[in-house]
């Protein structure tokens, strides 16, 4: 075999591996990170990870046990505040939150859908016991006293009022959703017009972290 | 005036409040005040706004309703039933009676059987320009 042949056949290979691995890095976050385009976001919710959101707290199931989010280490947790007789968004939230389990197929097991009630004084344990299942048998409904549901939600930076408007009573609350992760930890404040899709891709994230 | 798509979300035992949807359509210029039903306290014509994340409802005593344009009773308002006296059962109907003015000031009521769907039943996505506002 001639010299040359060897030589050309050589320089072949050797472009043929740069060509491979340029493809490859051009291809990757780093390059991206590297050529000074933003990394893309990892949530379709706003990223609320370094909040430091929420904590640690006791408020009372339809049974009346208290229940903390420590019992839910190892789930991811989507949570939303809100009243039995809101007529449209609660429902709605909590109808998305049982298609976000559907849409996950087997990790849906894996989610825990949490309703925390911001007015304890007509949702009575008992209400929230018939009311929350209907949506999916694994949810749960929670409630405290005036100061415990003022504590959540303020650690949570939910806002709610109740207030008498032309005589009859009014609540406003946060309609977005909390996701947190299988630590324990707000991740995801998620905008109440966002798809049950969406909501499961974030869903899936924070289950792949583990 | 034509009603499409009416429904009620049923509710649970204990539960006194819920929500009816529909799209009204009317043939000519008039205005809806308000409505009834026999088996609730009060009946409120309801506009959702969401500020800063917070979903806020407010009563609204006249809906204008322009000749031949169809408005929407199922996002950015609803028809909210308080102090209902029976528990709301998928499958059943719940009459409800709408309060409409038309162009003369003359009322006109509008009687509306809508069927009960399961408390957990999805709305439809609203259209992708309404979706904008949130």
């Amino acid at each position: 075999m001639a010299k040359s042949q060897a030589r050309t056949i050589a320089i072949f290979a050797a472009l043929a591996i740069l060509l491979v691995v340029a493809t490859l890095f051009l291809g990757s976050s780093a390059a991206k990170h590297w050529l000074g385009e933003p990394p893309e976001p990892a949530f379709h919710g706003r990223d609320v990870s370094k909040e430091n959101w929420g904590g640690p707290f006791t408020l009372s199931d339809s049974s009346n046990q208290p229940r903390s989010l420590a019992d839910f280490r190892g789930k991811v947790v989507l949570l939303s505040f809100g009243y039995t007789h809101c007529p449209d968004v609660c429902p709605t939230t909590l109808a998305k939150f049982a298609e976000v389990r559907r849409l996950l197929g087997p990790d849906g097991a894996r989610v825990q859908g949490i309703f925390v009630t911001i007015d304890p004084e007509r949702d009575t344990a008992e209400l929230l016991g018939k009311y929350v299942p209907e949506f999916d048998s694994t949810f749960i409904g929670l409630r405290g006293n005036e100061q415990q549901t003022d504590a959540v939600t303020k650690s949570f930076h939910a806002n709610y009022q109740i207030i008498d408007y032309k005589g009859t009573t009014m609540v406003d609350h946060t309609a977005s959703t909390y996701i947190i992760d299988p630590q324990g930890k707000v991740r995801v404040f998620t905008p109440y017009d966002q798809s049950a899709r969406e909501l499961a891709d974030d869903v899936a994230v924070l289950l792949r972290q583990g | 005036m034509r009603v499409d798509d009416a429904w009620v979300r049923g509710t649970v035992e204990g539960q006194t409040g819920s929500g009816a949807y529909m799209r009204l359509t009317s043939r000519e210029d008039a205005v809806l005040t308000g409505a009834s039903c026999p088996d609730a306290q009060t009946v409120e014509i309801h506009e959702m706004k969401l500020v800063n994340d917070m979903m806020t409802m407010r009563k609204i005593d006249r809906l204008p309703l322009p000749a031949k344009q169809t408005v929407g009773l199922d996002h950015d308002y609803h028809v909210m039933l308080i102090g209902l006296r029976k528990q709301l059962v998928a499958g059943q109907t719940l009459h409800l009676d709408l309060r409409v003015l038309d162009a003369k000031g003359k009322e006109h009521v509008v009687a509306v059987d809508a069927p009960i769907r399961a408390l957990n039943a999805p709305k439809a996505d609203a259209p992708a320009q309404d979706r904008a506002h949130g």
